[in-house]
């Protein structure tokens, strides 16, 4: 089998005597789109944040493309192409909607040491950042504020932000969250048409979502890897039933 | 990060271009005043009345560069006139009285401290960056007077203006003036470049949100830690020139009180468009040297003793006077110049 892109060996966090990761091990394979669900305060949040370098581990490691990031920054980890998306918005609400993305574009063109030329004004930049914003149906709206946006829009300019940092592999904190329904399924459709050349972790919510996009998926309660396997298997684990699709209407 | 940071400034460079009308006006008014100068009777006070006025525009337009367009409140930019004042001072004092020197030896130092100081401060956050940006200009404030050999407490008089090129045309009032004027407009020019420039956007960007800045690939501290640098050695200029224009430097140059005023000015003006920091220490000086004559002959329906009480507490008036302004005119007098393009 292909080596992972992806692989967490024995992640840990803990905040005093509450442990959110316990003893967390995954590999994600290159080209998988990969769901991570579980309920409310399982720590799915946390092991993003642990993943993405937000969040420093207490113990265990993580690898990328083979090389062990565990104590690399965040800014480092996204240069090496892990790029990630926040469950809270997270924008620049003063830039427009293109700057926003073409900041992303920046950080990895050249030096952005430079104090002279209007930045605003680079076609180097603006081009590529276009074409992320087109990706998510957002390029009409490009010159809005981001802060003006509408919440789905938000999400999508979330999305178009992660791919123009040019990633290996996303790591999507609940993109669906907060949206309606037909925004929902706009951005369903984007994810579907990314997956396709991207490696992807997804967390979500909506059950329909995931287990129409996921190739595999990993069910987390209480910070632990109770199983990992393709949706159809998920759905028959009796494990995974009672601990937690059980509760859930989407049986 | 602290109030002031969330106050909305720094407009993108697109935006901004409609207003561009004052910085114009305004550089022209400065560009006028000496020929207006000519004709007031007291050519001398006013000429020295605005170079001091530019000097600190230059001073208060640093401190926005960081505070404007980076959120950072250093509370001790008072620091870098006092580092340029003291490297002309003690450069001249061992006979090195050139300009050409004095003023790269300046910024060196300055951007030296900002460098190290700066290194150590971007470490914190919000008030504890206020506090350590405070403690080490105390700390330089402090140094300063214990320098004996260089006046001390007293500070030093300086023989006289420094040499520019081994002349003596700084001598001058009138081209002392038209020079400061000059490092006004170059300090401005350069300032606008690097808050449009890349660089500039990493800076907004994080001044807006800093995670997202690093969740893109950029380390917000290195760009912090630069714009930093970039504003104490502008403001480190405004030290060379403030000791110039005095003949004089002193601890004074540096107490935390001025840094406030910088603050202030920078506050008054309102963040984030560089000339609004100019017209805020235009509006400070001003207000401070007027007020008293303001306040005499406003109140002249009061009995002539009320009336030179008033004038002579007028830092009572002062104070109060400032809090309104901040207080009620959001977005500082650039605010109240942008206000009627919105209605
Ligand atoms: N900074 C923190 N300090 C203490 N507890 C935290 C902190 N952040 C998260 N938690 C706790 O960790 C658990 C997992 O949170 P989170 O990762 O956000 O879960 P999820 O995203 O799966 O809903 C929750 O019980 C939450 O209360
Ligand atoms: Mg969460």
């Amino acid at each position: 089998m292909a080596e992972p892109l992806l692989e967490l060996r024995n992640l840990r966090k803990a905040y005093g005597a509450l442990v959110v990761t316990d003893d967390v091990s995954l590999s994600v394979r290159p080209g998988e789109l990969h769901a991570i669900i579980g309920p409310n305060g399982a720590g799915k949040t946390t092991l993003i944040h642990q993943i993405s370098g937000t969040l420093a581990s207490n113990s265990g490691s993580v690898l990328f493309g083979g090389e062990d990031v565990t104590q690399l920054s965040m800014p480092q980890r996204v240069r090496r192409g892990l790029a990630r998306s926040f469950q809270i918005t997270s924008i620049l609400p003063g830039f427009s909607a293109l700057e926003n993305v073409a900041l992303a574009v920046q950080a990895r063109s050249g030096s952005s040491f430079r104090l002279f030329g209007q930045a605003s004004q680079e076609k180097a930049l603006n081009e590529p950042a276009m074409e992320c914003l087109a990706q998510v149906n957002l390029a009409a709206r490009a010159h809005v504020p981001a802060g003006l946006l509408s919440h789905g829009e938000k999400r999508q300019l979330e999305l178009a932000i992660g791919l123009a940092t040019a990633p290996r592999l996303l790591l999507l904190d609940e993109p669906l969250a907060g949206t309606g329904h037909e925004e929902s399924q706009r951005v369903v459709e984007t994810l579907r048409r990314l997956k396709e050349r991207l490696t992807i972790v997804l967390i979500e919510h909506d059950m329909d979502a995931v287990f129409s996009l996921a190739d595999r998926v990993s069910v987390l309660v209480y910070g632990r890897v109770i199983a990992t396997d393709t949706p159809a298997r998920i759905r028959e684990n009796p494990e995974v039933r009672a601990a937690y699709l059980g509760e859930e209407e989407m049986v | 990060m602290t109030e002031i940071a969330e106050t909305p400034s720094a407009p993108m460079p697109s935006l901004s271009t409609r207003f561009e009308i004052v910085p114009i006006v305004l550089f022209a008014a400065f560009a006028a005043a000496p020929l207006l100068a000519a004709y007031s009777g007291a050519e001398g006070y006013v000429l020295s009345l605005l170079t001091r006025v530019m000097i600190f525009g230059i001073a208060a337009m640093a401190l926005d560069l960081i505070l404007g367009y980076g959120a950072l409140v250093s509370f001790g930019h008072a620091a870098f006139l006092g580092l340029g004042g003291y490297a002309v001072g003690i450069l001249a004092s061992h006979g090195i009285e050139d300009a050409l020197v004095q003023i790269p030896v300046a910024l060196a130092a300055s951007a030296l401290f900002a460098l190290v100081t700066g290194a150590i401060s971007l470490r914190t956050k919000g008030v504890y960056f206020i506090m350590i940006t405070l403690a080490f200009g105390q700390m330089l404030y402090f140094l300063a007077t214990s320098l004996a050999a260089y006046g001390g407490d007293d500070g030093m008089t300086l023989s006289s203006r420094s040499l520019l090129a081994g002349t003596g045309v700084l001598k001058n009032d009138f081209t002392f003036y038209w020079v400061c004027l000059l490092c006004l407009l170059g300090a401005y020019a350069f300032s606008r470049s690097v808050v449009a420039s890349r660089f500039g956007r990493v800076l907004r960007g994080t001044r807006e949100n800093s995670i997202r800045m690093e969740a893109i690939g950029f380390q917000p501290f290195r760009f912090q830690l630069a714009a930093y640098v970039l504003s104490g050695m502008l403001a480190g200029l405004a030290g060379c020139l403030l000791a110039n224009q005095a003949e004089f430097v002193s601890p004074a140059f540096m107490t935390w009180q001025r840094s406030g005023e910088l603050i202030f000015m920078v506050v008054l003006g309102g963040l984030g468009s560089l000339h609004g920091a100019v017209i805020g220490a235009a509006a400070f000086l001003l207000l401070e040297e007027f007020l008293p004559e303001i306040l005499h002959s406003l109140s002249f329906f009061l009995s002539e003793e009320a009336r030179s009480h008033l004038a002579e507490n007028w830092k009572m008036v002062f104070g109060p006077l400032l809090i309104l302004i901040v207080l009620f005119v959001r977005g500082g007098i650039m605010g109240l110049l942008r206000r009627p393009h919105h209605g």
